[in-house]
């Protein structure tokens, strides 16, 4: 039996422990594609999060009836009718952010997080976990192409979310919000990650460490004082 | 026999319940996106034609455009949606001609997918305004790094010389469209 964790343990690891785009390093062509500025980082974010959200629902509900022959295929299908009611639903109420997004939000369909938490998670857990977790990893994704958007946008067009907050002497670097921009940023946010994981592995370590040595110290203290 | 069975029956009701489901979602968003076009198209054709009051759709031709009428229901211009391959991908543009197609009263783009920063200058107003009053005939031409000094020629943008090309050719690609007609004989 797997060791059941809480439930705010299971929203939390998409945000940090294990970041769907950060740590999983899933869902790439989107994370680096639309993510020019902070509105369409927020904007593909939140339409995943709605797709991966409800998918993981229906899957959980329904994880015991579908045949495991079959389970991919049906999870596609039921993954591609809400990413097709977030793409109609985005048509109609707000064209300017369809245009933006462009093809980007029928390819949600293929979007590897989504997939991914249906295969190992909510195919397997309870609807109220996978639910949880599927809200998790929305928001570490949502977090993450809305920070690769902002420092994309602010280096590359001097604004964020439309709002100039570079100075007019300020030259755009153009770089940003071409391809390469994504690759880069991506890259340092990863770095900036990792660093940060890294030293709280060591905190934890020297933590343990250091409660071991004192409870041997009182340990040969009081042998010290038996004798 | 039973799994196989099992299989069947399972996908078959996802497909029918997902796609009794999308047909409800498509029938409240069509007339909403149908809309959303129109008022686009209509955005795009009284900034071309400034003056214009109404327009509508000229029938009998194989291709989309508008005829721009005035105040008293008198013929101003055309506005024709074009497009053509840009420096990445395709340009589709919105022209608005003098009903002598001979001269231009402006210039739109509606999509382009031009390099942000460089080609995605010639959305810009600096650019577009060099279109109002430009005369069409024989052909409209671009010159470099000066500015024109024909009444047929607008300046083509420093760092996007192949996009600001690219507008000019499919501007002259839809005057001449619109010219053959006329030419012969049709009526727009």
């Amino acid at each position: 039996m797997k060791k059941q964790v809480t439930l705010i343990k299971e929203y939390t690891k998409g945000i940090w422990e294990t970041n769907p785009v950060f740590k999983q390093v899933l869902g790439m062509c989107p994370t680096l594609a639309v993510t020019v500025s902070a509105e369409n980082g927020i904007a593909m974010g939140l339409a995943t999060t709605f797709v991966l959200v409800f998918s993981s629902f229906i899957i959980s509900l329904v994880r015991k009836l579908i045949p495991t022959q079959v389970r991919i295929a049906s999870y596609i299908v039921v993954i591609a009718t809400f990413v097709t009611i977030v793409d109609l639903v985005m048509k109609a109420q707000f064209p300017e952010l369809s245009v933006a997004l462009g093809p980007y939000i029928p390819l949600i369909v293929v979007n590897c997080i989504i997939l991914g938490r249906q295969e190992a998670f909510a195919s397997k857990n309870s609807v109220g976990r996978s639910v949880t977790d599927a809200l998790g990893m929305g928001s570490g994704f949502l977090l993450a192409l809305f920070m690769l958007g902002s420092i994309r946008e602010i280096l590359g067009s001097r604004t964020i979310l439309g709002f100039q907050v570079m100075p007019n002497f300020y030259e755009p670097w153009l770089i940003m919000i071409l391809p390469a921009g994504a690759f880069l940023t991506l890259g340092l946010l990863m770095g900036t990650f990792a660093t940060f994981s890294a030293r709280k592995k060591r905190i934890e370590r020297e933590f343990i460490l250091k409660k071991h040595t004192s409870s041997r110290q009182i340990i040969s203290a009081t042998e010290g004082g038996a004798e | 026999m039973k799994t196989v069975v099992k299989m069947i029956v399972t996908l078959s009701l996802i497909g029918i319940i997902s796609g009794g489901f999308l047909s409800y979602i498509a029938a409240w968003a069509a007339p909403k996106i149908e809309k959303h076009r129109k008022e686009a198209t209509a955005k795009a054709i009284f900034l071309v034609q400034p003056e214009g009051k109404k327009y509508e759709s000229v029938e009998k031709i194989d291709f989309e455009c508008y005829k721009v009428l005035g105040e008293n229901d008198q013929l101003l211009g055309f506005a024709l949606p074009y497009e053509g391959n840009g420096f990445q991908g395709k340009i589709r543009l919105m022209i608005g001609i003098k009903d002598d197609l001979k001269e231009m009263t402006g210039l739109q783009v509606l999509e382009q997918v031009e390099t942000p920063g460089l080609g995605t200058r010639v959305t810009e107003e600096d650019y577009l305004k060099q279109f109002v009053g430009l005369i069409t005939e024989p052909r409209i031409d671009w010159v470099k790094g000066a500015a024109p000094d024909k009444s047929n020629e607008i300046q083509a943008i420093t760092g996007a010389t192949i996009s600001s090309k690219a507008v000019v050719l499919i501007v002259n690609d839809g005057i001449k469209k619109l010219r053959s007609i006329k030419d012969s004989g049709g009526k727009l």
